[in-house]
């Protein structure tokens, strides 16, 4: 079952590819989708079954050299489990939605068959984020980590035509790049320090690797650390961290179903997975992951200081995605996996949804992404305002705070209330001080941004083209139906989940598969009784036994605990303030604050720095090379001691151009002669 | 067959006689004829290569098929394959029919032509199966004059300049070579190959006017076959001849040259360099691992200003050599398998590319990168392949392209990191200047008039570029097909490698030893 899930995917990208032309674009379309409905049903019904035990399906042999061996196979466990879910689940919504969103392009010509290549592309990417997340091994990780980018870059590139979508597309594939470097690198050294790369192996030889001092570079490490920090360089470039991040808002030049897909709910979510699933390793490099939880907090912050002022819709959500994922990194940083894993679970929900439906106000605005020129939509698109709504309440967090009420222990709130309230806690318990207040005023700032969108976009009066507004129309079915879907989730995916992920230790132990022991009694610390108790590769994730920070995250101070609702609190007043009740102060302050303002709507002038310090001295550097270095140096020396013969022969060559084959064929007995008579002579014969 | 090796290599030859002399007259006729004959020809070789690929027996780490005869003046003729080389040849044997086909609509001087190919696959067989010194020798150095006249007679605007440059850059390295087998001869007394890797060549140290040179006679003949096959590979700094060769050369010129002949350099070192001067390579190692990786970061940032399609890709060509000989001189079995396999999948990933310039460059007659533009909405299928080989030639996963740079540099990695680290820059700037290409040549919109009219691919084409896809894939997906025949043989020279450079150092020990009791 698990193998069919996993290749439905690739057969429908076959078949809507290669098959279109013979059965018709639409049938191509339904094939791929049905294929992909499919999957995720196999996905559910593997997921609700799965027992907590780990299991492992050999497919074929890949690559095997000397002690490496390696091969397509499927890794079971919880965290795969998770995972499916979530790729299949909105990949199907998104398949199902682009028949309506992808129905009429402006970018492509009347009779101009491009819906199939859109399927096939989106189903390619589900295969290989499916081979990503299933991957029992380092190498088929990769596979997939780079599968899903070139599917990335071949959908953000969609749009052929247009310039700036192909340069949007070779800077993601580069910048990604960038970071598989440090990925590849890593790889190497688990392989130099393992002799595998299967996970199984790699887990298990975690607690050796953490003792183990490796030469790289200038320097000699602690093995583990080292690991660490390069497959975080893999995972920065993947899931847009800070000073890899600069890809992902010009990614929004793909059709937006790509866009919630891709750049929210999936792909850029591999490095989260990437760093829980290496987690054995992990929990033996504390440094590495104080290095994760501050540039994830870091990142929180800074994507969502540059969200608060872009004007386009769909880049608002761009950067309010690279701030979530900075939150899944502190999670994932302070040790507490499962805590990271629920924010990327709630976050495929409630993000899928707000890029859906920010699409479906894109598409029945005829392609305007400018909120300034949106403004009291609410009546055009009822549907849609009600799924961004719950969108928006998800992601700011809104909720009942857990110190004030609970049912049966679980919280009462959207999704993202939930979720993000335990990175913050968990923040609060693992690294305290910077982090915590930097995911909290991030999480003013996402109120203040997400709310800010909503306002701009359905409230007020219509700004813009008169007559685009006249003739904005609400999407159509296949549009609002997986709106729907995906609302239900960013309700209750929270509160259904929220035990698995964030209860007491031994229910999070028991859904995970890790092993637990009850904790020896000391005084209250240990107030819910249990301590995990794993070997490194036992279960899903590991966490040391001495790695309580999820039982820490639920006793730390009540003010921690409703902290981060008073900043949404916060943020919904000042858009409120902002851009309801007083329309002209974002402009009053853009111009007092102007330097302020520019470096925000600049995104902190990384684009300009990198094109400064990588870019341009790459040209320079590549023109040098080429005229001077091959051509004055290396030709200018090598020539310059032949150029005696060279003018000489060519003359002699010149005339033999002229001349019939015979003279060729008689030049090459002649050669051949040569040589034999000089090789006899000189004794090289017996 | 007890001869099927003989009858491989010589099949192309025998059809280059029989094009020479029976052949009559210049008409289309006569054309059609010509390259019927060859393309018959060089099929007919590849079926019966195939036979070596089911007799050959991949646990066998020995030579195989061996077939020996006395020749002229003394000399012996011997030819047999290991897992090391006998992938070439079917490498060869399966290009060579492709490129054939082709050059369909060559014109000028077909029959020739065609004998010139013919004539060059039969030298290059045998360079791969020749198991002694001078047939090697004969072969590697006669496989230069088809090619020279390959490009000096079909080629671009200033291909006499490049064809010198190619003919003498790779002859003079081989001048040295020449020597050393000299010597070699002399010192071992046979000039059979398989003898001479039993034979332990001195490795104590020597003092040369003063210079104390450390592997002694080992190092000294390292670098005089290292000066041939650094040039043919080519690597960082001799490469240059390369870009100028390929420009020039007619499409499937630069196939074979791109395909099989660079091929030739990193054969050597594993034929010779390695297994028999094992002290003198580790001597050298260090710098050669350097230069590589110099070799990919120069050759792809170089790449990534050419203006000219053919010179970007030979430019991308000495770069994923790079990663050849750094796998190769890693000399542990993750590097020697990724330099086998890169070599192998290079062959059809760039041999692919250049046809994919060559389809562009028979309609439109040029090779700027700027004339071009917007071409995938007229040429749908050609875009699909391009984008397809350029992925393979960054090194996507799922393609041959990856498992060599992946190897290679898993190899590296255990010897020294720095160099892997710089090489694997290379996997950065090689996305950067393939989809940089691939951009400007096919996606945007079609503005440019001349290209108004373009059409896509006819059957022809594509049905020469179904093998290069079907290879591509294939080894990227299941990658054993190549790595279970070359395994064995590897490992075993490997080991060899590894026994005698710890003889070597005990006996150094001793000798060290021995001078302090004195």
């Amino acid at each position: 079952m698990e193998t069919l899930l996993l290749f439905a995917p690739l057969a429908g990208a076959l078949i809507a590819g290669f098959g279109w032309r013979a059965i018709g674009e639409t049938a191509a379309m339904w094939v791929a989708t049905g294929l992909l409905f499919f999957s995720a049903l196999l996905s559910w019904i593997v997921f609700l079954t799965f027992d907590g035990i780990t299991e492992t399906i050999q497919i074929l042999r890949w690559i095997e050299s000397g002690t490496l061996a390696t091969d397509w196979a499927i890794r079971l466990d919880r965290l795969t489990a998770v995972m499916l879910i979530v790729v299949t689940s909105v990949s199907a919504l998104v398949h199902l939605y682009s028949f309506g969103y992808m129905a009429h392009d402006e970018n492509f010509r009347e009779g101009e068959a491009y819906k199939a290549r859109f399927f096939a592309y989106l189903s390619l990417f589900t295969f290989a984020m499916l081979m990503l997340v299933t991957a029992d091994n380092l190498v088929q990780l990769f596979f997939g980590w780079e599968g899903v980018g070139l599917a990335s870059y071949l959908l953000i590139g969609f749009y052929y035509r247009k310039p700036s979508a192909n340069a949007a597309a070779i800077k993601a594939f580069v910048v990604n790049r960038v970071g598989d470097f440090g990925f590849a690198l890593g790889i190497f050294a688990i392989f130099f320090l393992v002799d595998s790369v299967r996970f199984e192996d790699v887990f298990a030889a975690a607690p050796t690797i953490a003792e183990t001092q490796i030469t790289f570079l200038w320097g000699s490490w602690n093995a583990a650390e080292l690991v660490a920090v390069l497959l975080f360089i893999g995972a920065m470039g993947k899931s847009a961290q800070l000073l890899l991040h600069t890809w992902l808002p010009d990614a929004m030049e793909g059709p937006t179903p790509v866009s919630a897909l891709i750049h929210a709910a999936t792909m850029v979510t591999a490095g989260v997975f990437l760093v829980c699933r290496m987690s054995p390793v992990m929990e033996f490099a504390p440094n590495a992951m104080t290095f994760v939880t501050w540039l994830g907090a870091a990142t929180a912050f800074f994507a969502a200081t540059v969200g608060l002022v872009q004007t386009d819709i769909k880049r608002v959500i761009a950067y309010s995605t690279c701030s979530q994922l900075g939150y899944m990194f502190v999670a994932a940083g302070v040790g507490a996996y499962p805590v990271a894993m629920y924010h990327l679970l709630t976050h495929a929900f409630f993000k899928a949804m707000l890029f859906l439906g920010a699409g479906s106000v894109i598409h029945g605005m005829h392609h305007e992404q400018d909120m300034r020129n949106y403004g009291g939509l609410r009546a055009k698109f009822p549907y849609t305002f009600w799924a961004m709504l719950i969108g928006t309440l998800a992601i700011t967090g809104v909720g009942i705070p857990a110190v004030l009420f609970t049912l049966g222990g679980v919280p009462i709130g959207f999704a993202g209330f939930l979720s993000k309230d335990a990175v913050v806690e968990s923040a609060y318990a693992g690294a305290g001080g910077v982090p915590f207040w930097l995911l909290v005023i991030a999480a003013l700032l996402t109120s203040f941004y997400s709310w800010r969108l909503m306002f701009l976009t359905f409230w007020g009066k219509p700004r813009g083209d008169k007559h685009t507004h006249a003739h904005a129309h609400e999407s159509p079915a296949v549009m609002t139906v997986p709106l729907g879907v995906l609302a239900v989730g960013s309700v209750l995916a929270g509160m259904i989940w929220y035990n698995a992920f964030f209860g007491h230790t031994d229910s999070v132990a028991k859904f995970f598969g890790m092993p637990y022991a009850e904790a020896e009694a000391e005084g209250g610390e240990e107030a819910y009784g249990y301590v995990f108790a794993g070997e490194p590769g036992q279960g899903a994730l590991y966490m040391a036994p001495e790695n309580t920070v999820i039982a820490d995250a639920h006793a730390v101070p009540k003010w921690v605990k409703v902290s981060p609702f008073f900043a949404m609190l916060i943020g919904l007043g000042l858009a409120w303030l902002f851009y309801i009740r007083d329309p002209a102060i974002p402009k009053r302050l853009a111009e007092s604050q102007r330097p302020l303002y520019l470096f925000l709507l600049n995104k902190w002038y990384f684009d300009e720095l990198y094109e400064f310090v990588f870019v341009r001295p790459a040209r320079g550097v590549a023109r040098t090379l080429w005229k001077r270095g091959d051509g004055a140096v290396i030709d200018g020396t090598i020539n310059g001691v032949s150029m005696g013969a060279i003018p000489w022969l060519t003359r002699l060559a010149g005339r033999a151009q002229t001349g019939y084959i015979f003279s060729y064929a008689f030049w090459m007995v002649v050669g051949i002669v040569a040589m034999i008579t000089w090789m006899t002579l000189t004794g090289g014969a017996r | 067959m007890d001869n099927l090796l003989s009858i491989v290599t010589f099949t192309p030859a025998i059809a280059a006689a029989i094009l020479a002399v029976f052949l009559r007259g210049d008409d289309e006729a006569a054309r059609n004829n010509a390259r019927w004959l060859a393309l018959i020809a060089t099929t007919a070789t590849f079926l019966v290569s195939l036979f070596i690929l089911f007799q050959f027996d991949p646990a066998d780490t020995g030579f195989q098929m061996v077939e020996e005869a006395e020749w002229i003046f003394g000399l012996t003729y011997k030819v047999g394959v290991d897992g090391i080389s006998v992938l070439f040849v079917l490498l060869t044997t399966f290009i060579m029919p492709l490129t054939i086909a082709a050059s369909w609509h060559v014109t000028e001087r077909v029959k020739e032509y065609m004998i010139a190919f013919l004539v060059l696959e039969t030298l290059m067989i045998g360079v791969f199966v020749a198991l002694d010194l001078v047939l090697f020798y004969l072969f590697f150095e006669a496989g230069l004059i088809p090619m020279f006249l390959i490009i000096g007679i079909w080629g671009g605007k200033e291909r006499i300049y490049a064809a010198f440059k190619f003919f003498l850059y790779t002859f003079l390295g081989s001048v040295l070579m020449l020597v050393a087998m000299v010597a070699m001869y002399v010192d071992a007394g046979t000039t059979d190959i398989a003898a001479l890797l039993r034979h332990q060549f001195a490795s104590e140290t020597l003092d040369l006017w003063g210079l104390q040179i450390i592997g002694g006679a080992q190092t000294l003949m390292f670098l005089a076959f290292f000066a041939s096959f650094a040039v043919k590979m080519p690597m960082w700094p001799v490469h240059t001849w390369l870009p100028d060769a390929h420009v020039q050369a007619p499409t499937a010129g630069s196939v074979v040259l791109a395909a099989i002949l660079l091929k030739m350099g990193g054969y050597g070192f594993l034929r010779f360099s390695l297994p028999m001067f094992p002290v003198g390579a580790d001597v050298i190692a260090p710098l050669i691992l350097w230069l590589s990786a110099i070799a990919v970061v120069y050759t792809s940032l170089v790449a990534l200003a050419q203006e000219d399609m053919k010179k970007l890709i030979a430019y991308s060509s000495v770069a994923h050599m790079g990663f050849v000989t750094m796998g190769i001189f890693a000399a542990n079995q993750q590097g020697l398998d990724g330099a086998i396999f890169q070599m192998i999948s290079h062959g059809f990933i760039s041999g692919a590319l250049f046809l994919c310039v060559g389809v562009i460059y028979d309609r439109m007659h040029t090779r700027e990168i700027e004339a071009y533009g917007g071409l995938v909405n007229r040429m749908p299928a050609y875009a699909a392949v391009f984008m397809l080989f350029t992925m393979a030639n960054v090194g996507l996963p799922g393609t041959s392209g990856f498992i060599g740079e992946f190897l290679t540099m898993m190899g590296a990695f255990q010897v020294n990191t720095w160099v892997t680290a710089v090489a694997a820059t290379g996997v950065i700037l090689s996305a950067a200047y393939a989809l940089w290409l691939y951009r400007r040549v096919v996606l945007g919109d079609l503005i440019k008039a001349s290209l108004k009219s373009i059409s896509d691919m006819d059957r022809r084409e594509k049905a020469i570029f179904a093998p290069f896809v079907v290879m591509t894939l294939l080894l990227g997906v299941y990658p054993a097909l190549v790595t279970d025949i070359i395994g064995p043989s590897v490992a075993a020279l490997v080991e060899g490698y590894d026994t005698a450079l710890a003889q070597h150092d005990a006996a150094s020990m001793v000798a060290a030893a021995e001078e302090a009791a004195q």
